[in-house]
């Protein structure tokens, strides 16, 4: 590094400069807005929320006032209606990645494992769902999974079943959909690790006198882990926050933070409690981005030579 | 195949010996890949202790004939043996046999310890066991105290030594390596030959070494078979396949070699006379051939089996070659001299630097007289 002159010193530090700004641009200034409005007061104005600093003349004397409400963040730990959207959340979470995590690990395996000409192939037909709409997605599952949909229609219809299956606003819908709109993401980076080992770690592995299954234990699996990693990563963190398909899959006892939060902001027009909401989210979220950031790390230092 | 040795010796040679039972058979071996003949109807005797060498350029079948060994890849026909069991149901992780691969296929995400015991794991022997073997192995490879690193901090030279302790480890019958030193420079490569072949002798285990590097393959074996397009070519000791080639092939092969177009003058049982026009002489070799007068055949010289002089020698008709000295490459420990024979031809003689170089008493456009031994020169018939 002393080497460097400083023109080229100059240089580097311009190009780390573009993603720190355009973090700080679209990430770091719209938490601060947020950060600001979870210490307001909610009223009935526009926009409906007071502001947190005031130049207040009185008597004569000019006070900078500066009111922190923290009534919004009691709130969330004192009403069980929060406490149990984040856990609920966080219960749905879990369980559509490991779920995720269980269709998506032999899937990739067998993309990573096919002759290279269908490779290509496969993983157009796992990106193909992203040219539709996100949202008219979820919304075909509403007409596969409602009580007189598509799947229990074929379901009776080949005699499997009498009575139609209740899936439709019930959890069973909201794992079905996360599970189908967040499988790509786990794929992917799985597929991308699995691709990209070396095969005759096998041969290895078998040569040393271990058979197939054993192998994957050993060496398949703990290979792949850091695209495991990123996979569950890239499911938890958007399925924690998810709103539309709690919104259209799920019923009404089905609470979600994202749900909370949407009905504190639009319903109750409530900004600063749900900005609260999105604060502590956000605190949540930040143990698995951190441990993601740290593991991405260690993997660029270890493997990439 | 092997032909019998020109003189008697006195080192240990069970291929010699009738009453020897060999420890690795193929017999009839075939495969092919897509069409492609890889390896065809190879036959072969391994015995217990060697250090064989498959020798051949690249895509001559070796690496799929250590493959078959190692349980890779199955025969389409013919059968292979070790220890008297037929290996043809056996998959590759019950095989009493353990492979050196060429890119040494370390576990990158195991220590070096974790490597070498991971094989032992497999057999569900004790901890404390597996790790005095480990210890063991890593002495034996002079690796001490490096257990507990990653194979990525390791060099090259490193990684080589942990891959070779990782498949000795578990004291297989055979020892398969695929190219195991192409990766190292070549002093380290130098060394690491006589290191291998002394552990290979301390530990008694047969070796079976795939290279294309005819030096490595003379250097390390007890014996080596000449491969090309998935046939042996030529089985022997080291020092009869390079004096003794067999055909064209193994002579351009191993080693460096001149070869001449000719025909038989005549054939006795203690001489072949062959006329050379290519090399502008006749050629009078001291071993009879079994061949046609008339027939065409091919006379080959290892250039440093080939004298250089000022002056023609006296009283000669045959074994001369008269020309000029075109280019002189220069070594260090020798020169080759390149001459340009009077008939056109080039011929390379390499001559050992004896005295310190200060002006060479032989140099470009000299006119030259090249001349050999009856025993210098081999005839090839194919």
């Amino acid at each position: 590094m002393n080497g460097e002159s400083r023109a080229e010193r100059r240089r580097r530090r311009l190009v780390v400069a573009v993603p720190y700004l355009w973090l700080a641009l679209f990430f770091l200034a719209p938490f601060l807005i947020v950060l600001k409005l979870s210490f307001a007061e909610v009223v009935l104005a526009r926009p409906p929320y007071t502001p947190l600093i005031e130049l207040l003349d009185e008597a004569g004397s000019l006070y900078l006032q500066v009111r922190l409400n923290i009534g919004n963040y009691l709130l969330l730990f004192s009403d069980d209606l929060y406490l149990r959207s984040y856990l609920n959340s966080l219960r749905i979470a879990l369980v559509s990645t490991a779920i995720t995590l269980a269709i998506g690990y032999p899937m990739a395996y067998a993309m990573a494992r096919a002759p290279e000409r269908a490779r290509a192939l496969l993983l157009m037909l796992v990106i193909l769902p992203f040219w539709t709409s996100f949202l008219i997605r979820v919304y075909a599952w509403i007409g596969i999974l409602k009580n007189e949909g598509l799947l229990n229609a074929a379901l009776t219809g080949i005699g499997l079943i009498d009575e139609p299956l209740v899936i439709l606003n019930t959890d069973w819908g909201v794992y079905i959909g996360i599970v189908y709109s967040y499988l790509p993401f786990m794929v992917l980076p799985l597929y991308a690790s699995l691709e990209k080992m070396d095969l005759t770690l096998l041969e290895a592995a078998a040569d040393l006198g271990s058979p197939p299954w054993k192998s994957f234990w050993s060496v398949t699996v703990p290979l792949s882990l850091p695209g495991i990693l990123a996979g569950c990563l890239l499911v938890f963190i958007p399925a924690m926050g998810e709103f539309v398909i709690p919104d259209l899959l799920g019923g009404s006892e089905t609470v979600m933070i994202g749900k909370t939060l949407w009905a504190e902001f639009f319903n109750n027009r409530d900004w600063p409690l749900a900005s609260a909401i999105a604060v502590i989210l956000l605190l949540l979220l930040v143990v698995p981005i951190v441990l993601f950031q740290r593991q991405q790390a260690a993997r660029g230092s270890e493997f990439g030579k | 195949m092997s032909q019998a040795s020109p003189q008697p010796r006195l080192r240990l040679e069970p291929w010699n010996d009738p009453a020897s039972v060999p420890y690795i058979r193929l017999l009839e071996v075939s495969k092919s890949f897509a069409g492609q003949t890889a390896v065809d109807r190879v036959t072969l005797d391994i015995y217990k202790g060697e250090f064989f060498s498959l020798l051949g350029p690249s895509g001559c079948g070796k690496t799929t004939l250590l493959r078959m060994l190692a349980g890779f890849e199955q025969p389409e026909r013919g059968r292979i043996e070790i220890d008297g069991a037929d290996m043809s149901a056996v998959p590759p992780y019950r095989r009493p046999v353990n492979m050196m691969f060429q890119s040494y296929a370390l576990f990158p995400h195991m220590s070096v310890a974790q490597n070498i015991a991971f094989g032992l794991k497999q057999d569900g022997i004790r901890k404390q066991e597996i790790a005095t073997r480990v210890e063991e192995m890593l002495a034996l490879v002079r690796m001490e105290g490096l257990g507990g690193r990653r194979p990525h901090q390791l060099s090259g030279g490193q990684r080589q030594r942990v891959a070779l302790a990782r498949a000795l480890v578990k004291r297989p019958k055979l020892l398969l390596l695929d190219e195991p030193l192409a990766a190292l420079d070549k002093r380290l490569r130098e060394h690491t030959q006589f290191e291998l072949v002394s552990i290979q002798e301390r530990l008694g285990i047969t070796f079976v070494i795939v290279t294309h590097d005819q030096e490595e393959a003379m250097t390390v074996s007890t014996r080596m078979a000449v491969m090309d397009q998935g046939r042996i070519r030529q089985l022997g000791v080291p020092a009869e396949v390079y004096e003794f080639p067999a055909s064209r092939f193994v002579a351009e092969f191993v080693g460096d070699v001149n070869v001449f177009e000719g025909r038989v003058v005549r054939s006795e049982r203690d001489g072949t006379l062959i006329h050379a026009p290519a090399a502008g002489t006749h050629v009078f070799i001291d071993r009879g051939h079994d061949v046609a007068e008339g027939a065409a055949c091919a006379v080959a010289f290892r250039p440093e089996k080939l004298a250089l002089a000022l002056e023609p020698p006296a009283e000669r008709a045959v074994n001369v070659i008269e020309g000029t000295v075109f280019d002189i490459g220069y070594l260090g420990d020798m020169s080759i001299y390149h001459v340009k024979a009077a008939s056109g031809a080039m011929v390379r003689v390499a001559l050992a630097n004896r005295l310190r170089l200060v002006e060479r008493p032989i140099t470009w456009e000299d006119r030259v007289w090249i001349s050999w031994a009856p025993g210098a020169g081999v005839v090839l018939l194919s």
